[in-house]
């Protein structure tokens, strides 16, 4: 494995359709995932539910963050420095399962998407590398 | 003195914990998935083994983004299921061995793995999984159990490679300590899975079958399979594998595969299951 940082991260932009948690994203995503990790007490889910913007108000999150977040727009919060783990409490919350939350990434409908994974899941091919188009 | 009997590694995957607690595991979508894991029910009530070393990875669960231990070792009296947002799991609280614990912690240090040591925390379905797995639904767990959380959510993970040392150096803390125990090591997660963005969804059974084939035939390759691989080849979650490499160091060279299971899909993983026995 390359011990050279640079060329180790280099190498996760080259994964079609993927974004990968490096410290960066971390960074990025710092107070979003912390957020996302106070709807683990129910009396948070609450107030949540009760008023989504006014939640949010406690939180030095950016527009874009808060924009995404009330858009369920998961692939957004990707980028925004959320990490899936992370988000699932904000899906569990609106009581969706993994399959349903997972499915809105893919531009799938749920049912396509549950029908793709009963059939053996997603084949790797052609969406290992960008590059290298395999 | 204590000594490690035999690996188990298995996925984790949280609605296999919700099938069994909702007992939905003879529905159809779930007969074959559960079926794979009567045959090790039967071994693990045969074995009684006393102690688990649980190799698991937190989910956002006891662990948020304020502290990130790479290798970190439960010391604890007892673990409560967490709540990782619809409620915890109503299953039995997770009791320690906090005396094996310490013992495995400082020898690893001195051993040089600096690790982190919880005395507090709430067990997510990483580590809750496997147990109904193994075991079904006890009114209490019939083993205690050392956690041993490693972070594979943050990059970089630790290598294959060191998660591999980790296991020798945990086989060697084990066999120092006084009291006459059998101890089991699990590895958990996997196996091929992506739980996020366009590519959501790949599954590489191909590559997951050369993975378990290799646990026994060539365990020296999978030692050396860089991060990059396991995101290409077993999607962003596929990482978890390194896990299953703590409890394949801890045999050492000589293993006998007793069980094999695999299964596509369980929500949106493809499950796999080995039991591998030490042999002298």
């Amino acid at each position: 494995m390359s011990k050279d940082i640079h060329e180790y991260l280099a190498e996760f932009d080259d994964i079609p359709g993927t974004r990968i948690f490096t410290a960066a994203r971390a960074r990025q995503g710092y107070h979003l995932n912390q957020f996302c990790m106070s709807l683990m007490k129910p009396e948070n889910r609450e107030r949540w539910k009760a008023g989504e913007a006014s939640y949010l108000a406690d939180w030095p999150l950016t527009d874009e963050q808060q924009q995404a977040l009330r858009a369920r727009d998961y692939n957004r919060l990707l980028d925004l420095g959320g990490n899936i783990y992370f988000l699932s409490k904000v899906f569990s919350t609106d009581g969706l399962s993994f399959v349903q939350a997972v499915s809105t990434m893919t531009g799938m409908l749920v049912e396509d998407y549950q029908a793709m994974m009963l059939a053996g899941g997603r084949s790797p091919n052609g969406v290992r590398s960008k590059k290298d188009k395999r | 003195m204590a000594r490690i009997t035999a690996g188990v590694a298995s996925s984790h995957i949280p609605l296999l914990g919700l099938a069994s607690d909702l007992n939905k595991t003879g529905e159809d979508y779930w007969r074959a998935c559960f079926a794979g894991y009567d045959w090790t029910k039967r071994w693990e009530a045969e074995q009684r083994p006393d102690v688990v070393i649980l190799v698991y990875n937190d989910h956002a669960s006891a662990f948020d983004m304020k502290i990130i231990p790479t290798f970190a070792i439960g010391c604890g009296e007892r673990y409560k299921p967490a709540d990782e947002g619809w409620g915890p799991r109503h299953v039995p609280d997770v009791i320690g061995h906090p005396d094996l614990a310490w013992h495995v912690a400082q020898c690893l240090i001195l051993d040089e793995f600096d690790m982190t040591i919880i005395n507090e925390m709430d067990v997510d379905h990483g580590l809750t999984v496997p147990l109904s797995m193994m075991f079904g639904k006890p009114a209490e767990w019939p083993v205690r159990v050392v956690p041993l959380a490693v972070n594979v959510v943050t990059y970089p993970p630790p290598t294959g490679n060191r998660c591999w040392k980790l296991g020798e150096a945990i086989a060697r803390a084990v066999e120092s300590f006084p009291e006459d125990l059998n101890v089991q090591i699990w590895g958990t997660g996997g196996m091929s899975h992506q739980l996020q963005g366009p590519r959501a969804g790949l599954i590489n059974k191909e590559w997951d079958n050369r993975f378990l084939e290799d646990l026994t035939a060539n365990p020296e390759r999978l030692r050396q399979i860089p991060h990059i691989e396991y995101l290409r080849e077993t999607g962003s979650e596929g990482i978890e594998m390194v896990m299953w490499l703590i409890m394949r160091g801890a045999l050492g060279a000589n293993v006998k595969e007793l069980h094999r299971h695999y299964h596509v899909p369980a929500s949106n993983t493809a499950v796999g299951h080995i039991i591998l026995e030490k042999r002298p």
